[in-house]
């Protein structure tokens, strides 16, 4: 079950932990604003193929715009 | 949006999947640093005057008021020691029985606003309120600091 996590633990695990940051927002709004390091696989567009740029053995934290 | 994501990837194989739950808007709120097209776009947070003077709702008005003026503010911001703001003193209240505990004189509750609000906007916003200072706050109500209207309105000139 993915867990739940906030500004703080984004920040931990990033930093200390090597977390890769994923913006699952479509890409215009991607290009506007992002969280820094964060690579956009818009959520229509998350399959096998683009989660290909993705380490498998490192932790991944996704984030959209706020509570969607 | 992104429960669905987390939920895609770990159907996807992933073993270690986070949902950052209150997402961008959270982060940029925070005055957290961002990249991308807008991400030099001229915000409140850049224009809000960090040096503004802060007290304790404990301590008495007459104390903060000369370390106030010393400093050469009229005004001072009431935190607690998380930095989360409390309430403000302005001129009129800083000028109250300097006797008097900070909580007994403060204005509560002043409105506040987040960092990342383009500073053209909340100049435009000032000036129709005539408001001539405003508070900048972190999402969670920590003091970044003090907006003048004459500061958010020099850098939303030099935006246009």
């Amino acid at each position: 079950m993915p867990t739940a996590i906030f500004r703080d633990e984004v920040r931990r695990l990033v930093q200390e932990e090597g977390a890769q940051l994923v913006d699952v927002l479509p890409r215009e709004e991607y290009e506007e604003e992002h969280l820094p390091h964060a690579i956009n696989i818009p959520l229509k567009e998350l399959d096998r193929e683009t989660i290909a740029r993705l380490n498998r053995d490192a932790r991944v934290i996704v984030y959209c715009h706020d509570y969607q | 949006m992104s429960p669905r994501a987390a939920w895609r990837l770990e159907g996807l194989g992933f073993e270690r999947v986070y949902d950052y739950v209150p997402g961008k808007a959270d982060w940029f709120a925070s005055g957290l640093p961002k990249e991308g097209n807008l991400a030099l776009s001229p915000t409140i947070g850049d224009a809000a005057r960090r040096d503004v003077p802060t007290c304790a709702p404990v301590e008495k008005i007459g104390v903060v008021r000369e370390r106030v003026r010393k400093m050469g503010w009229d005004r001072c911001v009431v935190v607690n020691k998380e930095r989360v703001v409390l309430g403000l003193l302005r001129d009129k209240e800083l000028s109250s029985d300097p006797k008097a505990p900070v909580e007994e004189a403060m204005r509560n509750g002043p409105a506040t606003f987040r960092p990342n609000e383009p500073v053209g906007k909340m100049a435009q916003r000032m000036q129709d309120r005539e408001a001539t200072a405003v508070l900048v706050t972190t999402s969670d109500g920590r003091l970044v600091g003090l907006l003048y209207r004459e500061d958010a309105e020099r850098l939303a000139g030099v935006q246009t």
